[in-house]
């Protein structure tokens, strides 16, 4: 199948009006000496034996574990009219709305998009969406660099490792100067962070609820950095936001996070969603698309992409990043998702996340080979130290069916007996329980 | 239409959350909590549904209207591929589960999609490895920049600047500045091609690299592209193949026999993945041998025994540049496209998406300026000039291809044509359609004669009018605020 539509004579018709007798003849300008060595690709198949096959590789993934691994990338619940609206090829098939005027269900949809985040971060302004958290973050610091012109960052270990070791990768032929503070007794160092802290320093990056799941209220650390004049960047959880207080509460300058608990599904990875949102000073200093409400020559309400002048394909090698393509898509999802839960529905859903963490927090804390690491408070995401090494516990809870949580041996060093573990709304009491009661078997055995 | 925050009535719920089945726990701290609620929409289910769905239906898409963007190859997205990422096996799938202890085992089919694409987009593009991380085509170059920079470290050099064509995207500068280059521009010559003379002046052993589009955004090819890539090799500079316009060469040349070491292909343009209003896309990049060493971590990489795995050992990697293995999802689409044209479909794309470009421009060269006097390859570049002296603008024209249901080309880009228009049709579009879409050109070309006001008021049957962007850039308003 090429869903080409062109019969024989059309092809004809239109070699004539060329005033040529061959397609090849296109071709000329690519001399023999540059045509391929070889094009090895296999014949094609029909659309039915492709499916049949995917649904066989498909079922080579494990996906009937119940889950308890987060790790930054939940098992949320999406509810059907997501998938419903996001199914319209009016939405999926169109491409960056340049052309407002046929483009405002798109340009609508992302200033909606936009108020949602400011909504849920406190801040004044988002952006129309990055990659995903990791690459948001990275943005995040650049623009840091750019606001204040200094080159120092301090970057607090509770950060996730995925996007600590993201920001070294785009960095690392920059002049940036990168200091990694600890993780005390669950939270920010502040010691650390305030011993470093100087007139060089462009932001100080921390994390909320961090890597371990720990909640934390980073107004001080946020006042002192401002007080250096630098900025604060702080990575979010979205849908912990229901309940936490907010990067605005805290005084952030710039947020960022990764949006799939938004009702992205987690796919494998991807596509996800870059979450960037900034105080009223710094919009122009944003990077990627931002839409825009103006007025047409009848004085009507319509929404334009704004502040272009920032972007790659206006100011090219003098643009504050190279973005094009986001991640529109996800982003419509999370515009959905919150419009469907709405404001109290977030709320709830956030405190069920809450309960239900709560209560598997107790009930783990309670069998023996088990420690709760309880020295802060936790959203939906908590540290156990076992008393055997997580790898091997966790290997073997996948023969008992359970996705057991995410083994911090492999990110921190000396932490090989603990164990992260979240749980969603989607964890049932009885799953929870049974959880706890296969986790003490393997322990105890 | 009202914002669904204006449709908000207090006390309206569109979803209904599962009932709690564990006791109540303590309330999160004060401390930690937020002060008021966000100010979320408060709207039915049905609300939600009407909201975006007559949302929808004020935008032009592929599946509805004809969309020849130039540079964005906006082919037909095979509705089945949508059926294949929806599978719950690949669908409901955490990305962490192959880095557990004994994980690997339980993810098999998704690392054999990945690995399998490697090795097809190898195939097509003659290319020694790929990575599948890069999250959209300006991130793929952004990677195949640190990549090169990696390279060029290796050898115990720096190396100052990158050199990229005048007619380049914007992303190519973009990309190579923010990873630490400094930008050198060779203008275009009178072919239409980077101007060798002047390339060879400005390319010396500081040279990091070249980025290229081949074909370039003038729809061209470039036939020194060898003498290009052998003279970057001579300096000891790599060669970047911008890999945008790959859907007019499939089964023609391949970047790697050509001497290209770093390609980026964007799966959402050549590969038929839905560009979803701006993304999500996928950016994969292919390097040659001697990039091999420091592609990102990690890579799919199979055992003696035929098992896959992932491979985070390599101390010459650049490390991670996104969180997993990609936009999987986007990944998978593109897959299932390839398997579904093999060969012979692959070849016959690129074929016919030239042979409608260049239908279009002998249909049109009558009525509007060519940038070039030749033919075209995947897509062809005009010049509204003649109709500027009754001061009509690209910008009018494709207004007023709006009104009559067609998406406008790219307009304005490349920079280094005036008042550029850039129509890539693709090969899905049929006779019928670009002979529609060639008619009203040439209507909107007479009518630049004998009305031109019908263009500069286009369009009117639209929403809303022409939308003031000044007044958006000035007063900003990016968000609904409650009152």
């Amino acid at each position: 199948m090429t869903y080409i539509p062109h019969t024989k004579e059309e092809t004809k018709e239109m070699l004539d009006a060329i005033g040529i007798s061959s397609i090849g003849e296109l071709f000329k300008d690519i001399s023999p000496n540059l045509r391929p060595k070889s094009f090895d690709i296999p014949k094609g198949k029909s659309e039915f034996e492709v499916i049949e096959h995917m649904n066989e590789l498909a079922s080579k993934n494990a996906t009937y574990l119940t889950n308890f691994i987060g790790a930054g990338f939940y098992d949320h619940y999406i509810p059907a009219a997501v998938d419903a609206i996001i199914g319209r090829p009016e939405f999926y098939t169109a491409y960056t709305p340049y052309q407002s005027e046929s483009s405002q269900g798109w340009l609508q949809s992302i200033y909606e998009y936009q108020s949602a985040i400011c909504e849920l971060t406190g801040l004044d302004y988002a952006n129309a969406s990055l990659y995903d958290g990791g690459t948001a973050l990275y943005e995040a610091a650049m623009m840091a660099i750019r606001v204040t012109g200094r080159n120092k960052i301090i970057m607090d270990s509770g950060v996730s490792l995925i996007y600590r070791t993201m920001l070294y990768t785009y960095t690392s032929n920059l002049n940036i100067e990168f200091i990694e503070t600890p993780v005390v007794h669950g939270q920010s160092s502040r010691d650390e962070i305030y011993k470093h802290l100087d007139e060089k320093t462009a932001a100080v990056i921390v994390q909320n609820p961090n890597f371990f799941g720990a909640i934390d209220d980073h107004s001080d650390v946020i006042e002192k950095a401002h007080s250096f004049g630098a900025l604060a960047i702080m990575s979010i959880y979205p849908l912990s936001l229901g309940v936490l207080k907010t990067p605005g509460e805290m005084g952030v300058d710039i947020a960022t996070g990764e949006g799939q608990s938004l009702g992205i599904p987690l796919s494998f990875g991807g596509p996800y969603l870059g979450i960037m949102a900034c105080k009223k000073d710094y919009v122009r200093k944003m990077p990627g698309r931002i839409v825009g409400a103006t007025t047409d020559k009848d004085g009507k309400r319509g929404f334009v992409l704004t502040l272009q002048a920032r972007e790659q394909h206006i100011r090219r090698e003098r643009a504050t990043s190279n973005i094009c393509s986001n991640e529109a898509l996800c982003a419509l999802r999370a515009s959905i998702y919150v419009s469907l839960l709405g404001k109290e529905g977030i709320v709830e859903l956030s405190k069920l996340n809450h309960d239900k963490s709560e209560f598997a927090k107790n009930i783990l804390g309670k069998i023996s080979g088990v420690e709760v690491k309880r020295s802060s408070p936790t959203f939906n995401e908590f540290t156990l130290v076992l008393n055997k090494n997580a790898d091997v516990v966790v290997q073997k809870m996948i023969d008992k069916g359970f996705a057991a949580g995410f083994p911090l041996g492999r990110f921190y060093k000396g932490m090989n007996n603990y164990l992260l573990v979240a749980v969603t709304e989607k964890r049932t009491k009885e799953e929870i329980e049974k959880f706890a009661e296969t986790l003490e078997k393997i322990l105890c055995g | 239409m009202r914002l669904i925050y204006e449709k908000s009535v207090k006390g309206r719920r569109g979803f209904k959350l599962p009932q709690s089945d564990v006791a109540k726990q303590q309330e999160m701290p004060a401390q930690y909590s937020r002060k008021c609620k966000a100010n979320l929409p408060e709207v039915s289910e049905l609300d939600v549904v009407r909201h975006f769905t007559n949302l929808s239906r004020m935008n032009f898409s592929v599946d509805s209207n004809f969309y020849p963007l130039g540079s964005c190859t906006m082919k037909y997205n095979p509705k089945f591929t949508e059926k294949v990422v929806n599978i719950a096996g690949f669908l409901e799938l955490h990305p962490l589960i192959p880095q557990l202890l004994g994980g690997g085992r339980l993810t098999q089919g998704a690392l054999e999609i990945i690995y399998n694409t490697e090795k097809l987009l190898c195939e097509i593009t003659g290319m020694e490895a790929f990575t599948m991380q890069p999250l959209a085509g300006a991130h793929g170059e952004l990677t195949g920049v640190m990549l090169i920079a990696a390279y060029h470290k290796s050898k115990g050099a720096r190396r100052k600047h990158i050199i990229v064509p005048d007619s380049s995207h914007g992303t190519n500068p973009a990309s190579a500045a923010i990873a630490g280059y400094d930008v050198i521009v060779v203008k275009t010559d009178k072919d239409g091609c980077m101007d060798i003379k002047e390339f060879k002046q400005k390319l010396n052993e500081d040279t990091a690299a070249v980025m290229l589009t081949c074909p370039n955004t003038l729809g061209l090819f470039n036939s020194k592209i060898k003498e290009i890539t052998d003279l970057a090799h001579d300096v000891g500079a790599l060669v970047y193949y911008d890999g945008a316009n790959l859907n007019a060469i499939m089964g023609k040349c391949r970047p790697g026999d050509i001497g290209f070491d770093v390609v980026h292909l964007n799966l959402h343009k050549t590969f038929a993945t839905p560009h979803g209003g701006g993304g999500p896309g996928a950016g994969p990049v292919g390097v040659s041998k001697s990039v091999v060493e420091f592609l990102p971590v990690s890579r799919v990489m199979k055992r003696p025994g035929g098992a896959l795995y992932l491979n985070y050992n390599n101390k010459e990697s650049i490390g991670y540049i996104a969180p997993f293995y990609g936009n999987f999802a986007v990944i998978l689409k593109a897959y299932v496209y390839m398997l579904v044209l093999g060969k012979e479909g692959l070849i016959r794309a690129s074929e016919y998406a030239v042979l409608n470009a260049n239908y279009i421009l002998s249909r049109l060269k009558d009525y509007y300026k060519p940038a070039f006097n030749k033919g075209c390859m995947h897509e062809c570049v005009f010049s509204a000039s003649r109709q500027l002296k009754n001061g009509i603008h690209a910008l009018d024209i494709a207004k007023y291809l709006i009104d009559k249901g067609v998406h406008p080309p790219t307009i304005y880009f490349p920079l280094i044509v005036k008042e550029a228009m850039m129509i890539e049709p693709t090969e899905t579009e049929s006779k019928e359609t670009i002979d529609g879409f060639i008619e009203i050109m040439i209507e909107a070309a007479k009518l630049a004669e004998s009305d031109p006001k019908k263009l500069t008021t286009a369009p009117q049957t639209m929403p809303v009018k022409r939308l003031d962007e000044t007044k958006a850039a000035r007063d900003l308003n990016l968000r609904w605020k409650s009152v």
